[in-house]
């Protein structure tokens, strides 16, 4: 009875977890705002309406193209060997922190960087790099490009594990039967099948490349940046009185962001309309698959490319000696910045996977608790209940880290692993939950209902029967969750006190300082660990169910 | 009193009547509940099993062997299912499958592994135990998963349609065996079915979910 | 103005609570007392040579003194100012995570100001006598701002320009010059973008080179003749801009950036704020043999790094005998090391032991650094005011793009 008691009270001690440290932090943070002359302040700044449109432009865009991409990849290409192929590259990158990734492509892209010095001179007649502007470009594009290649293996892991609850192939056998194309027949009638599951990582998506910070800087233009670069900057400032412009500016963002919710909820609806009256005038789009197919197979394996090159690019300058412009390959290799940074790794490598894993633990128990509580009680989230849980998601994180940080240091809890986890926890829990709610409420109710029907407590049907039937989905979430926490630079560095060191804050210092040798490194450890969290999440279940069929993803 | 009762058990949805029941199965019985989609029948077998939606408002009363199951949990109520497809647990094997679905009181290892192979061999499944439940045909699939509802030694037994996804051939075997099998089991059942060719076979009682009788065919 | 060193100890002695805080001219109780200490010592973590070096200095305070030393490492120095400030204002006056800060400028001129530092305290430290206050009044004049004893010195930076050799024979001698240079190469050439640091001391290096009466620089702006003082400075930058690398479209964020384009060949002159940075990259492979260094024949400006201690930090003792071991002949003379740092020292050779001044003469200076009599004259760091005001017109002009 106790235990059923704990149960009930899961969720709102779930969302109690979520809220109170956004809020108060929030709070704290934005308190500023409203003192006497910040927005005006604000608005003084010449750079405001550009660096919105920026924050604007280069989240929408990045979304749009990384979902266009994503959910053409599946269409067009789903069960073929080019699909197989992609997803098996695209699935580690999943992991690569988002600053690694910009650092990496950064040196990839740039008139001196890589793609520029394998094809100097003898194709370009280079001798020194050219003069173009590439990366922070006033438009955003090099960050577009970043995000687009950053949340397309999110955003493809998502649909993925949100495809087998659509029973997918039953449906496009009936399209193709009516004459429908594949990708026609696919957007069609499995899409609206499988969108619900993906709204809330759609939405993230958004949210995050908005107000991304770490990627802003590496690729993101500076004449203004993007307002959530410009708010990092402000917030950083040693001339303490800019703070509460900060503040307001944390303000605008929040705004912003809310706005471009609204507009992709109104485009969902209206596309939806279209696709409705689409459907209607039975054209079957037969032609379209003969150029969409390569195209998004091409612009698949082109994001594939650039994040491995990114990725070798990093791992190659963290073992290269000399190596100047036009040399394709350093001129030889060595160890000395692993030497170099050896005694640093391994405590910061240790620290990392402590808060990883016990926040991820904490947050897998939390969402299979709120989840069961669901299934057992009908404690269902309302609509209020689940915008506490996208809040952290959703709030640019230096709007509401600082006066969470104050309120760490008031209550003695701050620079411990324990308050890092715990703020981890914030972050990580959201992730997992939007990862793991949408297999397990697909999860067939007539199992359970057989399993009562044959005697079985509501804890015998969780644990021999829902638990290791969604070990997979679990599994991917805890990783999810993980590489989130793995990511965590803000968090770690504010709630720590700088005294909590993990491979990401010093990645994170240390890419200031602009070593490509050094900072390969560390990208390459921040990346091994996540790396070998989905591994395990793929390797587990795959070794625990080897002889049954019925448990293979898409079965 | 041995058997199942529906004492005028009746569901309302919105005030209006949906199901309305009251019928005596004795052991080894079939009542068989017919009508076309959308006329109450999976409101009933809700109602029977214990599954209602809190949308729906139940009266009356439902006695498994002289004991009111009426207001019990799925679990507590000794009634088993037989669902239109076999819900066989995919991550279990044949013989997990049968094995979750063995009393607690059996104890030992070895006396389970004997319950379970003994349930297989009466299946015509002998040596299955140790099978992937995905890789079984139809017909072995159905099977199983009529053992695995009689291993758990229910005092009633409810049939949501399900010989409905069997082929031609098949079905007329499966629908025998299963009814072969309550009737040497001595077990009250509720057929569920749109089908007139499966309510006759069932040989009892035909009526709709108002509680109507049912002419089944010619 | 004018206290003397004695009246500043007396006030600080009586203003302190006895307890807990050190006192410096103690130094047998302090050593005593930090021993088994860990001193936090927030510093910039973007060069790992630095952060290698501060390791070092941590090896010796343990070997000596018992205090172990860790480097928090940060992305911007504001982020200890800011952390102190979250520290005040949630009313943590003790236990405070910063010790130590490795500080100038602005940064420190914001913690003076706001009394957020212990001490004074650099002029009790033993090593203090050392120091070369008349030769380097910059050990305590910060921007303009006396230092009170509230930071303590421990390495000299000045402005020097790097240029790669084997594309420019003969680099700018002054900020015409540059000009010059750069429309006949453009493309080659650009600066950090302020307000960081480098870029705008850049342009008050360019400042220094336009302006009439470079004394100005030492006052606070005086708003009434800002345009017309700084208008050559604009008027310079007008004609520079589109002769910049991405014709002005681009600036590399900060000092490492704007050498990782000179080591990748996308310029052709660049600057550090380090004089023997460039022959410790060469060493390390970073950037081509052929880069050299000069300095503007008017000087160039040079000023010194600091340590601080916030007014709550928890370590005090222990962040003193740091500080103090910084000063320590043999701690500088690593500094100095081109293959290690290559920063100038603070010391007063002549004050030292003939043994401890050998150090320094063993030093090779390295392939690209100039010896200190070419280093011309160190132009002292503006008042700090320009700094912002220059950065906030700069911003207006260029920071935006319209």
């Amino acid at each position: 009875m106790t235990a059923d008691g704990a149960l009930r009270f899961a969720p709102r001690l779930t969302l109690l977890l979520m809220a109170v440290p956004v809020i108060a932090g929030l709070a704290g943070t934005l308190r500023p705002a409203f003192e006497a002359g910040s927005v005006a302040r604000l608005l003084d700044w010449p750079g405001l309406p550009r660096a919105m449109a920026l924050s604007m432009g280069t989240g929408i865009a990045s979304t749009v193209l990384a979902l266009a991409l994503t959910l053409g990849l599946v269409a067009a290409l789903q069960g073929g060997r080019l699909f197989t192929l992609i997803l098996r590259l695209l699935s580690p990158l999943l992991a690569v922190p988002h600053a690694a990734a910009a650092l990496g492509l950064a040196f990839l892209l740039a008139p001196s960087g890589w793609i520029a010095r394998a094809l100097s001179p003898w194709a370009t007649g280079w001798t020194q790099p050219p003069d173009l502007l590439i990366l922070n470009d006033p438009a955003g594009l090099a960050l577009t490009a970043g995000l687009v290649l950053k949340e397309v293996p999110f955003l493809l892991l998502i649909l993925i594990a949100a495809l087998p609850q659509a029973d997918a192939p039953r449906r496009l056998m009936l399209m193709a039967s009516l004459g429908y194309g594949r990708v026609a027949g696919w957007m069609l009638s499995v899409l609206p099948a499988v969108w619900p599951q993906m709204r809330p990582a759609v939405y993230a998506v958004l949210a995050y490349s908005m107000t991304a910070v770490d990627m802003a800087i590496v690729l993101g233009p500076a004449l203004p940046p993007t307002l959530s670069a410009q708010l990092v900057l402000w917030m950083t400032s040693p001339d303490l009185s800019i703070h509460p412009v900060a503040a307001a500016g944390a303000l605008v963002q929040l705004g912003l962001v809310l706005a471009a919710l609204a507009l992709l909820r109104g485009a969902e609806t209206g596309l939806a309309r279209l696709g409705c009256r689409l459907a209607l005038t039975g054209i079957r789009g037969i032609r379209a698959d003969r150029w969409l197919a390569p195209v998004v197979g091409g612009a698949g394996l082109l994001v594939v490319l650039l994040m491995a090159g990114s990725l070798a690019g990093l791992a190659l300058w963290s073992f290269a000696g000399p190596w100047v412009f036009p040399d394709a390959w350093p001129q030889h290799l060595e160890l000395d910045a692993w030497a170099r940074a050896a005694p640093g790794l391994g405590p910061a490598a240790l620290e990392t996977l402590l808060l990883a894993a016990l926040s991820t633990a904490l947050a897998t128990g939390l969402v299979l608790s709120c989840l069961e509580a669901e299934a057992r009680f009908g404690l269902k989230p309302g609509g209020g209940a689940l915008w506490l849980l996208w809040l952290p998601l959703i709030m640019p994180q230096v709007a509401f880290l600082p006066g969470l940080a104050e309120l760490a240091l008031r209550t003695g809890a701050e620079g411990s692993t324990g308050a890092v986890a715990a703020a981890h926890l914030v972050f990580v829990l959201p992730y997992v939950f939007l990862s793991l709610a949408a297999p397990w409420r697909a999860w067939d109710p007539r199992l359970a209902v057989a399993g009562a029907a044959l005697g079985a407590t509501p804890g015998r049907i969780f644990w021999r029967l829902r638990l290791p039937m969604l070990l997979r989905p679990i599994l991917t979430a805890a990783a999810v969750g993980f590489a989130v926490s793995v990511g965590q630079y803000l968090p770690t560095l504010l709630i720590g006190g700088g005294r909590v060191t993990t491979l990401t804050t010093e990645a994170v210092a240390l890419s200031s300082g602009g070593n490509r040798r050094i900072i390969g490194t560390y990208a390459m450890l921040q990346l091994a660990l996540p790396l070998l969290a989905f591994a395990l999440a793929l390797a587990l279940p795959a070794a625990l169910f080897r002889n049954r069929t019925g448990m293979r993803p898409g079965a | 009193m041995s058997g199942l009762v529906l004492d005028r058990l009746e569901v309302r949805a919105k005030g209006k009547m949906i199901v309305a029941l009251t019928a005596v199965v004795k052991p080894g019985e079939v009542l068989t509940i017919m009508g076309p989609s959308g006329s109450g029948k999976s409101t009933a077998l809700a109602a029977i099993i214990g599954t209602l939606g809190p949308e729906f408002s139940l009266s009356g009363r439902l006695v498994l062997d002289g004991r009111d199951v009426t207001g019990l949990p799925t679990r507590a109520r000794g009634v088993g299912i037989l669902f239109q497809d076999d819900v066989l647990f995919p991550h279990l094997s044949v013989g997990g499958n049968l094995a979750f679905a063995l009393p607690p009181a059996l104890q030992g290892r070895k006396a389970r592994r004997a319950a379970v192979e003994a349930a297989l061999a009466k299946a015509g499944l002998a040596g299955f135990a140790d099978r992937d439940p995905a890789t079984l045909s139809g017909g072995e699939r159905a099977r199983v998963a009529l053992m695995r509802t009689l291993l758990a030694e229910p005092g009633a037994l409810l049939l949501d349609e399900p010989f409905s996804r069997l082929d031609a051939g098949l079905r007329d075997r499966i629908r025998t065996f299963v009814l072969d099998l309550i009737r040497a089991e001595r077990i009250p059942a509720v057929l569920v079915t749109h089908q007139p060719e499966d309510a006759r076979a069932a040989g009892g009682r035909i009526i709709d979910p108002q509680g109507r009788p049912v002419q089944a065919g010619p | 103005m004018k206290m003397s060193v004695a009246a500043i100890v007396f006030a600080s002695c009586t203003a302190l609570p006895a307890l807990a805080q050190p006192d410096p001219t103690d130094w047998a109780t302090v050593l005593q007392e930090a021993r088994g200490q860990t001193v936090y010592w927030h510093a910039w973590g973007g060069d790992p040579r630095i952060n290698d070096f501060i390791a070092w200095v941590g090896d010796q305070a343990l070997s000596r003194h018992g205090v172990t030393v860790t480097q928090v490492k940060l992305a911007a120095t504001a982020d200890a100012v800011a952390r102190v400030v979250s520290e005040k204002q949630a009313g943590q006056d003790q236990g405070g995570a910063v010790d130590l800060i490795w500080i100038n400028g602005e940064n420190f001129a914001a913690m003076k100001d706001k009394g957020l530092l212990f001490g004074p305290f650099a002029e009790q430290l033993p090593n203090w006598p050392l120091v070369d206050v008349a030769g380097k009044p910059a050990t305590r004049m910060d921007f303009t701002e006396p230092t009170l004893g509230l930071e303590s010195p421990w390495a000299m930076a000045q402005l020097v320009f790097e240029y790669d050799s084997a594309r420019v024979p003969t680099p700018p001698p002054g900020a015409g010059q540059l000009l010059d240079w750069a429309k006949a190469n453009p493309g080659r050439f650009t600066y950090p973008r302020p307000p960081d640091y480098l870029g705008a001391t850049f342009l008050k290096q360019v400042l220094y080179g336009v302006i009439d009466d470079p004394d100005l620089l030492l006052q606070p702006v005086d708003p009434a003749t800002y345009d017309r003082v700084t208008a050559p400075l604009w008027a310079w930058l007008a004609e520079l801009t589109p002769a910049l690398w991405r014709q002005g479209r681009a600036y590399p964020a900060n000092e490492p950036a704007l050498g990782q384009l000179l080591a990748d060949g996308e310029i052709d002159i660049a600057f550090a704020f380090n004089t023997g940075r460039a022959s410790a990259a060469i060493a390390a492979g970073e950037l081509p043999a052929t880069i050299r260094t000069n300095v503007w024949t008017g000087g160039t400006i040079g000023n010194a790094s600091f340590v601080a201690i916030p007014y709550n930090a928890a370590h005090a003792a222990g962040a003193l005998v740091v500080a103090n071991l910084l000063l320590d002949p043999q701690v500088q003379a690593r500094a100095q090391d081109p293959d290690v740092l290559g920063f100038q020292t603070v010391l007063n050779l002549a004050a030292l032991t003939d043994e401890d001044r050998a150090r320094f003469d063993a030093l090779d200076l390295g392939i690209a650094t100039l010896a200190p009599d070419d280093l011309g004259t160190a132009l002292p760091e503006p008042h700090a005011s320009w700094m912002a005001r220059i950065s906030q017109d700069w911003i207006r002009r260029y920071g935006v793009a319209q």
